[in-house]
């Protein structure tokens, strides 16, 4: 299924949630937060979203902001 | 000598709020936060690919004791800047945030009415909203009717260095919410500009473009906490009267020559 992941299309196999998502992709240890179809999803919630085609996730970190 | 002071319950031991960007490098970045002490430093979200950039920079303010205020920096939409909130209070975890909706590309003003529509869904949702605004009189009676306690009027366009563009807006602000913390937030330039707001009862002053772009950020940072503390000791002190007309200083009476006849 085709995704789109900060601004970015992407392929992937296999039906996976966000938690597992985010491993596949190198996230594990890194600060982030997540929104998919401009919805928060919080942390506690990575299980229980399993990502559908043509989703966009945001990914977002901390950044230098005025 | 800096007293700490409230702001919602948190004890802050500085009026000076402190950006993070624009400067050009982080360590210019960490040596002005060292030469500062702000109260409270602003920080964004941006994506982040698996790299991690900007862990490296959260790393730096990680290092400094001093509390967060997240942006929603760049946001045109409600839904958007209450989504981007929700995503700053778990990466930051504080329920603060500087509400930003923006409205105009050319001057970067505010959108008021988009940003009660994201305040009143952020307060139902917990925050404690630092809403950017322009300096209207009735904006910030509604804001403050949805639960503000704090304002945060431009001084001037954000970055544009003019400072207090309408002193006498900023004033009425000052006068008609006296219970309220009133924090000047955009367009400075020069720390004078910062006094003078302080000097007016502004119980702080937030600012980013004028340090971190001056020729010597560090310095300049300084500069601004030094005109930040001295504007605060002169409305605690009271500032004298304007009058039309001089009144001398010096005692004239029994000055030598006093009411000799002139030849």
């Amino acid at each position: 299924m085709k995704i789109t992941i900060n601004g970015t299309s992407k392929s992937i196999d296999d039906t996976m949630n966000i938690h597992d998502f985010l491993l596949s992709e190198g996230y594990e240890d890194k600060l982030v937060a997540v929104a998919v179809n401009n919805h928060f999803i919080a942390r506690t919630s990575y299980d229980n979203y399993t990502i559908q085609d043509r989703d966009i996730i945001e990914i977002v970190a901390p950044m230098q902001g005025g | 000598m800096t007293q700490t002071w409230d702001i919602n319950g948190a004890e802050l031991s500085s009026r000076l709020f402190l950006g993070t960007a624009e400067y050009s490098s982080l360590d210019a970045l960490r040596q002005s936060i060292e030469s500062s002490a702000p109260g409270l430093i602003t920080v964004s979200l941006r994506r982040e690919n698996a790299a991690g950039k900007g862990q490296s920079f959260w790393n730096i303010i990680k290092e400094f004791d001093i509390p967060v205020l997240p942006n929603t920096a760049g946001c045109y939409g409600v839904e958007e800047a209450v989504t981007t909130a929700e995503m700053a209070r778990e990466v930051f975890d504080t329920n603060r945030i500087k509400l930003e909706v923006i409205g105009d590309d050319y001057t970067l003003q505010p959108d008021p009415y988009g940003l009660l529509l994201a305040t009143e869904k952020l307060i139902d949702k917990g925050f404690e909203v630092y809403p950017y605004m322009t300096d209207d009189l009735v904006l910030a009676q509604r804001l403050v009717d949805l639960g503000c306690n704090i304002l945060m009027p431009w001084g001037s366009p954000i970055g544009s260095g003019r400072g207090l563009n309408n002193v006498y807006a900023l004033r009425q602000l000052r006068e008609r919410f006296p219970d309220k913390t009133l924090v000047i937030d955009a367009g400075l330039g020069a720390p004078s500009h910062a006094a003078q707001a302080m000097e007016m009862g502004y119980d702080a002053v937030l600012l980013n473009t004028a340090v971190a772009k001056a020729g010597n950020a560090p310095l300049m940072a300084s500069a601004f906490a030094k005109a930040i503390e001295a504007g605060r000791s002169a409305y605690l002190s009271g500032i004298i009267a304007k009058q039309e007309h001089a009144t001398p200083s010096t005692p004239l009476l029994d000055k030598p020559f006093w009411h000799q006849e002139k030849s």
